[in-house]
């Protein structure tokens, strides 16, 4: 990806080797080639999720659901010890002679507490943990990249990656079914 | 009335019972599913027929922005409401838009869960109809308060007045309720969207759109990892809104059962409310969805398979809610209570009878044609027996707001209802609300989920030598 210009030549850090595939099928074992070939940072594009390819490129577990349980009890503490705390020392009031502390009034509040809190977790983690939202990255300078997003899939061999030799690298994506492989700069 | 689809070969694979339509009909690519949606909103130009149907809807927007103006000058007193009829419209509103909501997050969470298929291509409009609908029913609450610049009053802040508000009230879990339910829809849309606005941003030519969109998108490349991640957010954001949305209709029936009036003093109301509210929610999807599919050409999308199963969904739920009917004239006999079964012969025989006779036939009589197949795979038959049971909805809401109030325990104390013309501009402004912005929607957004419709095509699945573990 030299042509005049472009911002490969005018910042020509490498950012990493880039293999094009046109089925799910090429990518994923193409994925598993390069797991098994000792390649770590890597990464697959694809414009659906396929479970597979993830695991294929060494990433097995998230931590997405841990958060969310996490913020589920924190919500529903939360929830629950609000209206203790308003019902018993705050705000107390007598009505019709029941108990201050009432707990089944308060099991609804907890509740959407919970799934408030599990809910805003779920979704703030994915987005965090991924670095979204993320102005710019290296691999949209490949110049056939929108396609990630339409019908074709990518993998990714970085060049942080210790076992990452320009030539060799380039050679191994060759031998699968890319049909393409190009360097991409950072 | 509709071709069936000869062909028993979907594109999807499923197999296919006789005379039975596809989710997907065949012959889609990766490639046709991507342009086919996108170019509904970035290359097709904007027609007089969207116009002149956003005009009209903007139009009753507007009368609605005046008479709230006009609510807020005057206060509640221009609305027919009066003692000892103390919730009219705005509460029968509030409950009816609140119901239609949950057919959207029935179909994005809960049958997400039952894996069904089917709902790939229904799903992103019914989450939006949901959105909408919630904003139409939060605003009844809002400004029946009277003083709705004080509303904030209802959640819970230290403030220098000292005082708390009284979480023992179910009009503070409605508060709870529906501002969660409102939160997590918006987050479970917004989520879903997330992919295809970068394929919005990653297709567009116009340079606004590229940005406007790729801001949305927030720099989402397609990364494996971030898929996985993507995947378990969302099924555990479905997890959540399901029991959520189950909750939300059971927290407004508690609204009525909560109190001692009699007609509302009943156990029945949560799963009789909930039945409701996704029977009117799949009638809005349909009324929604069977002109989409046509003015939009994507019947190949949204086939007549998905008409079929929401249909079967009122049909089910309909019955739920016809032995709602049933047991609270059984309960009215049963409990030997005389308030009760004075309610019930009121309902039934007395200045009210009307409203009540009418909804048994919007609602339960009429209905039933469903049971037929053809009725249930011809659109226009389909459209009309939705609009039937959304209007015999609302009435469901009406009969049990305005009967069980108007006659009250002391004879003294009985009163009479009648809207005034204040209450049908409001109710008609937020039809104009919500379809305008259904209107904007389907223009500006993917109305059908571009990426999870290309994991429902063959070429989409790993073969087995691949997908398998080594």
């Amino acid at each position: 990806m030299t042509e005049p210009g472009s911002h490969s030549e005018l910042f020509p850090v490498l950012h990493g080797v880039v293999a094009e595939f046109e089925t799910p099928d090429g990518l994923v074992s193409a994925c598993k080639k390069a797991h098994a070939a000792g390649y770590r940072r890597m990464d697959a594009y694809t414009p659906f999720p396929i479970e597979e390819a993830a695991d294929a490129i060494g990433y097995e577990k998230t931590q997405v659901p841990l958060l969310t349980l996490c913020g589920g009890i924190l919500g529903g503490l939360s929830g629950y010890l609000l209206q203790y705390w308003v019902n018993t020392s705050a705000y107390p009031m007598n009505i019709g002679g029941r108990p201050l502390h009432s707990w089944p009034p308060f099991i609804i509040i907890t509740f959407e507490m919970t799934i408030l809190f599990a809910g805003i977790t779920a979704v703030v983690s994915m987005l965090t943990l991924s670095g979204l939202p993320q102005p710019y990255h290296p691999i949209f300078n490949h110049p056939r990249f929108s396609a990630a997003s339409r019908d074709r899939f990518f993998l990714c061999i970085e060049a942080a990656d210790p076992k990452f030799d320009l030539d060799k690298t380039k050679q191994f994506l060759r031998a699968t079914d890319a049909i393409d492989v190009a360097e991409v700069a950072d | 009335m509709e071709q069936v689809p000869e062909t028993k070969a979907s594109a999807t694979m499923e197999r296919l019972l006789p005379g039975q339509s596809p989710v997907l009909t065949p012959g889609h690519t990766l490639e046709t599913i991507t342009d086919k949606i996108v170019s509904i909103v970035l290359r097709r130009p904007v027609t007089l027929g969207w116009l002149g149907g956003f005009a009209f809807f903007f139009g009753l927007l507007n009368m609605m922005l005046f008479a709230m103006a006009w609510l807020f000058y005057r206060g509640v007193g221009i609305w027919g409401i009066n003692i000892p009829v103390g919730w009219g419209f705005a509460i029968v509103n509030f409950v009816w838009w609140v119901g239609i909501g949950h057919a959207g997050t029935l179909i994005s969470a809960i049958l997400l869960l039952l894996k069904q298929g089917w709902r790939n291509s229904i799903n992103r409009f019914a989450e939006a109809m949901t959105l909408f609908a919630v904003a139409c029913a939060g605003m009844f609450p809002l400004v029946h308060t009277g003083r709705p610049w004080l509303a904030y009053w209802l959640f819970p802040y230290p403030n220098t007045m000292g005082v708390w508000p009284q979480f023992r009230s179910p009009l503070l879990w409605d508060v709870f309720a529906v501002s969660t339910y409102a939160t997590i829809s918006a987050l479970f849309w917004f989520v879903g969207l997330i992919p295809d606005l970068a394929t919005f941003r990653d297709t567009a030519k116009n340079p606004v759109a590229k940005t406007i969109y790729g801001l949305l998108a927030m720099g989402w490349r397609g990364s494996a990892r971030h898929w996985k991640r993507y995947e378990s957010a969302y099924i555990l954001l479905a997890g959540l809104a399901t029991p959520l949305v189950l909750s939300v209709h059971t927290v407004v029936s508690f609204d009525f059962a909560i109190s001692i009036i009699p007609g509302w003093h009943t156990t029945v109301f949560p799963p009789y409310f909930v039945a409701g509210a996704i029977y009117s929610g799949f009638a809005m999807v349909l009324v929604l969805a069977i002109p989409i599919r046509r003015f939009y050409g994507v019947e190949d999308m949204m086939t007549l398979r998905h008409l079929d199963n929401a249909a079967k969904v009122m049909l089910g739920t309909g019955l739920i809610v016809a032995y709602g009917y049933t047991m609270e004239a059984f309960y009215a006999y049963y409990s030997g209570n005389a308030y009760e079964l004075f309610m019930f012969k009121n309902r039934a025989l007395g200045p009210m009878a009307w409203a009540y006779w009418c909804l048994i036939l919007f609602n339960i009589l009429i209905p039933q044609v469903l049971w037929i197949r053809k009725v249930r795979l011809n659109p226009a038959m389909l459209f009309l027996a939705s609009l039937v049971i959304l209007f015999g909805m609302w009435l469901e809401r009406f009969v049990i707001v305005v009967t069980s109030l108007h006659r009250d325990f002391l004879p003294s104390s009985w009163g009479m209802y009648v809207a005034t013309r204040w209450d049908y501009a409001v109710f008609a402004g937020t039809l104009g609300l919500f379809f305008s912005a259904m209107f904007l929607f389907v223009r500006l957004m993917p109305m059908i989920t571009i990426f999870e419709m290309r994991m429902l095509l063959p070429q989409s699945k790993l073969s087995e030598e691949v997908a398998a573990h080594d």
